[in-house]
């Protein structure tokens, strides 16, 4: 394995070698443990601190601060620009300029978060 | 005496077969090992803060005791519930440890060795950006955890794990500014880079004063290495910020249906995820596998060969103490509390901290050192002038009660006088009188059998 790519195949061998971890520890558990085991009524019902469950399987639940993941988009991309910028910034040839033009593109998302802040969406609802 | 040789990107790839083979053996068991030891040691410290004695049965102080549990755990029997989706259900748990074993692939042990006469880097592998590979994977950790929880087709496991996607995402973007300032700082996001960076100090110029800036990006960096530091305990559900599985309120998270092995894999990859963080922050902020600066003063050769195995080992098991500490002192946040502090404080901080080095830097290189001490007068006067002169909010002072009471539209429900005094009700002193004594059915004392 050699070039460029060849550290990344390291990654994949790394997988493969985790699959076969993972075969290998699930066939050892399905033979260690009970072959038959018991199945008395209410075994396989979910956990519900000793009571029986009622209603449907997937309870429905108010997501508060489903806003987060649109700021997180926003930062997850900003994220994308930053870390090529931070490599570099300071080799010969980029200098001040470079800086200043990060700056207004920070400065254009922290205004976004501001907004945000402003809208009151950073609190709880 | 050998100096230490850093390796280079083009060192890495060439290794031959059974080199990599050994190498990954070796994560896998250095991951399972520091397991065994982290849950062992966890418990000893904590018991120890707790003044109790802890594990003591199993082995030496209680050390097999982790192993016992394992291999218990294996014989268990496997329960699914009748709800979940079984696919789903089967595969979260591989997916939450298969990352924390990744993470740990990129993280520098040590300079180069010689291996059966193979020269090759103690470091399963590196590529130019496997700081973000590393960040990748504790995101994609996250996938276990709320598919986990998703598919136990429960409700306390659901509520686990969609408070764990709202955390990651939430110190993801405070981890990634605070890497930012790390790879600014080293000129490259590459593991191995990133600790050669560390090296040694580079002299600074302040205000005419030559000083030597310390190698360590811990110090150099520190608003970057604290809130990295606290980014780290929120991506990896510990406590303070362990609330996906606060079991004082879900139970016991995203893990409650589980059993048997897929419940040890959780209890593996958290584990290894704490220790690739510490890892990580010993690898971006404290040197990675360098020795720590009196040592190699007096003794040249501790960065050299196999040695620095022990020091990165060192800087693992501390980091972890500190895991430890703060989960036996700080009680759990809140849930909108530790939303705050992630999105109100660490983020503006980070955005302005990163801003801040970058003007440094220019400012030490493009600028001669009259106008640079000139602008670092100007910005030092202009914050001290904005502390100085920030509007602080008065908050209006409170209404009396008489203010409020005239302040009600006509037409409201009479109030009683303020200053009325009500006397006691003589009926109420009767009944007090003669009520009889509550423990009046109770044999009195020596007349028991």
């Amino acid at each position: 394995m050699a070039g460029y790519l060849g550290s990344y195949a390291t990654l994949g061998l790394l997988l493969l070698a985790s699959v076969v971890v993972f075969v290998g520890a699930f066939s050892a558990n399905r033979l260690l443990r009970p072959a038959s085991p018991a199945e008395p009524i209410g075994k396989r019902e979910t956990y519900e601190c000793g009571v029986d469950p009622v209603g449907g399987d997937w309870a429905q639940a108010q997501i508060r601060y489903y806003v987060y993941a649109y700021l997180y988009v926003l930062f997850a991309v900003e994220a994308v620009f930053l870390f090529p910028w931070a490599v570099i910034f300071d080799r010969p040839g980029f200098g001040a300029t470079t800086v200043v033009e990060m700056a207004i593109f920070v400065a254009v998302l922290a205004l976004g978060i501001l907004y945000a802040w402003r809208k009151r969406i950073l609190t709880w609802t | 005496m050998i100096v230490a040789q850093d390796p280079t990107l083009q060192d890495f790839g060439h290794d031959p077969w059974w080199l990599i083979i050994a190498k990954i053996v070796a994560i896998f068991v250095f991951g399972l090992v520091m397991t065994l030891l982290g849950v062992w040691f966890e418990r000893r410290v904590v018991a120890r803060m707790a003044v109790r004695p802890g594990l003591n049965q199993a082995g030496p102080f209680g050390l097999l005791q982790t192993l016992a549990d394992g291999l218990k755990g294996a014989f268990k029997e496997d329960i699914m519930p009748r709800t979940a989706d079984k696919v789903v259900f089967f595969f979260a748990p591989t997916i939450a440890v298969i990352c924390g074993f990744t993470a740990l692939s990129v993280i520098p042990f040590g300079p180069m060795v010689s291996i059966f006469g193979h020269k090759t880097a103690l470091q399963v592998t590196d590529v130019p950006v496997s700081v973000l590979l590393v960040f990748a994977c504790s995101g994609m950790a996250v996938y276990g955890i709320v598919l986990g929880g998703w598919a136990s087709g429960s409700t306390y496991p659901l509520l686990g794990g969609l408070r764990s996607s709202a955390q990651m995402i939430s110190y993801e973007v405070s981890m990634g500014l605070s890497i930012v300032a790390v790879f600014m700082t080293a000129g490259s996001a590459s593991t191995s880079q990133i600790v050669a960076a560390q090296r040694s100090g580079q002299p600074i110029s302040f205000f005419g004063l030559d000083l030597t800036a310390p190698g360590w990006y811990a110090i150099l960096l520190i608003p970057s290495f604290l809130i990295f530091c606290i980014a780290a305990v929120g991506e990896t559900n510990r406590a303070p910020f362990d609330l996906p599985e606060a079991e004082s309120e879900l139970v016991a998270g995203y893990m409650t249906e589980y059993s048997s092995l897929k419940f040890l894999l959780f209890m593996m990859s958290e584990y290894v995820a704490m220790v690739g963080m510490s890892a990580m922050v010993t690898t971006l902020f404290l040197g990675g596998w360098r020795a720590p600066a009196p040592i190699t003063t007096f003794w040249a050769g501790a960065n050299s060969g196999w040695w620095p195995l022990l020091w990165i080992t060192a800087k693992i098991v501390i980091m972890l103490f500190v895991f430890v500490w703060l989960r036996a002192t700080l009680p759990r946040m809140r849930y909108d509390t530790f939303m705050r502090l992630g999105w109100r404080v660490l983020l503006p901080i980070n955005l302005v901290w990163i801003l801040v080095l970058a003007a440094i830097k220019v400012l030490r290189e493009d600028v001669d050192s009259t106008s640079r001490n000139l602008i670092l007068a100007g910005a030092i006067v202009a914050a001290l002038l904005a502390a100085l002169l920030w509007p602080s909010k008065k908050k209006p002072p409170a209404p009396t009660l008489e203010e409020l009471a005239k302040s009600r539209p006509a037409g409201s429900f009479p109030l009683p006088p303020m200053d009325l005094q009500v006397p006691p009700s003589p009926r109420a002193r009767r009944a007090v009188a003669e009520r009889e004594p509550a423990n009046v059915g109770a044999a009195p004392e020596g007349e028991q059998e």
